[in-house]
């Protein structure tokens, strides 16, 4: 009396099982540009003066124009205007005094595209990305995504990104 | 009655497994049609900008996911062609989101409810204005690690 049931197919039930959960799950790599927001305070923030000199100021219009320190410009030379400005290679008095007191300061309108916002701040953070890693080539000899933390804080104290947003303005149509 | 004393002494015939492995492909093939991949219960439209500087989100279980576009055709009856933010499978207002952090937050052991990532999952086309508020309202809920979801671009 063997009434057992045939258990030479649970091999296949399971392959079939893996291949079903094979196709079910997506892997979806979340990629994106990751950003540190200010704590919320009830109070306006404080009121600090900066020399003009270290204030890189970018102002985006519900039109998608750039204004960089008063001057319209296109968003190709953002990064190498970013990148001058912070290091001040040829010790120009209107750009910064030390990478250290370089300010970088983005203010956009409530009509401003989303996805200009994000290549404007997309440039910023390239430029701070590529000054950081010359720094750390400099000084380590290597890229600075492959350094030690105690090396990464070290070109992260040589090269701080300062970069502060404003309340948007609210001039364009949303 | 002759007809049913006719089985001889043994009694029980094997069941044949050979159609086994077919009702099995049948399941597998009713499940891949039928499975519906999460991103396609999207209430609203979100194409994600493209961009250079990204980073990785490692730890899913870490990720809660903010969406802001368009409603979807469907939807645009009830919810306006408005861009509107959708917080887990349904459309939300800005005073939903502390609840919603909260919800994901008690999910998780206590000591990693610091290392919580938002994803902003944003159209291209929506303007800053709700981008705003919503970062705001982030600000407000102590949610400052954010993350703006971007594809990596080809170029350069």
């Amino acid at each position: 009396m063997s009434n057992e049931i045939n258990a030479g197919s649970m091999a296949d039930i399971a392959f079939l099982l893996l291949i079903f959960f094979l196709v079910t799950t997506t892997i979806a790599e979340d990629k994106g540009v990751l950003v540190r927001l200010p704590p919320w305070s009830e109070e306006p923030p404080p009121t600090l003066k900066f020399k003009t000199r270290n204030v890189y100021s970018i102002l985006v219009n519900a039109n998608n124009d750039l204004l960089v320190r008063g001057e319209p410009k296109e968003l190709a030379g953002l990064r190498e205007g970013v990148k001058e400005f912070i290091l001040n290679p040829n010790k120009r008095d209107d750009y910064s005094e030390t990478p250290n007191d370089a300010i970088v300061s983005l203010k956009n309108d409530r009509g401003t595209n989303y996805e200009t916002y994000l290549e404007v701040y997309n440039e910023v953070k390239a430029a701070y990305n590529e000054l950081r890693n010359e720094e750390s080539e400099r000084q380590f000899g290597k890229l600075y995504e492959f350094l030690e933390r105690d090396q990464k804080k070290k070109v992260n104290e040589a090269i701080p990104m300062k970069l502060s947003e404003a309340e948007p303005t609210s001039f364009g149509e949303e | 009655m002759a007809k049913f004393s006719k089985k001889r002494g043994k009694s029980n015939p094997a069941i044949s497994t050979a159609s086994l492995p077919d009702i099995i492909f049948m399941l597998l093939f009713f499940f891949m049609v039928v499975t519906v991949l999460r991103d396609a219960s999207l209430k609203v439209a979100v194409t994600t900008p493209s961009a250079t500087e990204l980073t990785k989100l490692e730890k899913k279980s870490l990720v809660n996911y903010l969406f802001i576009g368009k409603p979807t055709a469907e939807f645009q009856a009830v919810a306006g062609t408005k861009p509107r933010l959708q917080l887990g499978d349904k459309f939300a207002n800005l005073s939903d989101i502390p609840l919603f952090l909260e919800k994901h937050r008690v999910t998780l052991p206590e000591n990693q409810r610091g290392q919580v990532t938002s994803s902003l999952k944003v159209d291209k086309q929506v303007t800053m204005g709700i981008v705003s508020d919503v970062k705001t309202a982030l600000r407000k809920a102590g949610q400052l690690k954010v993350n703006y979801s971007a594809k990596k671009r080809a170029d350069l």
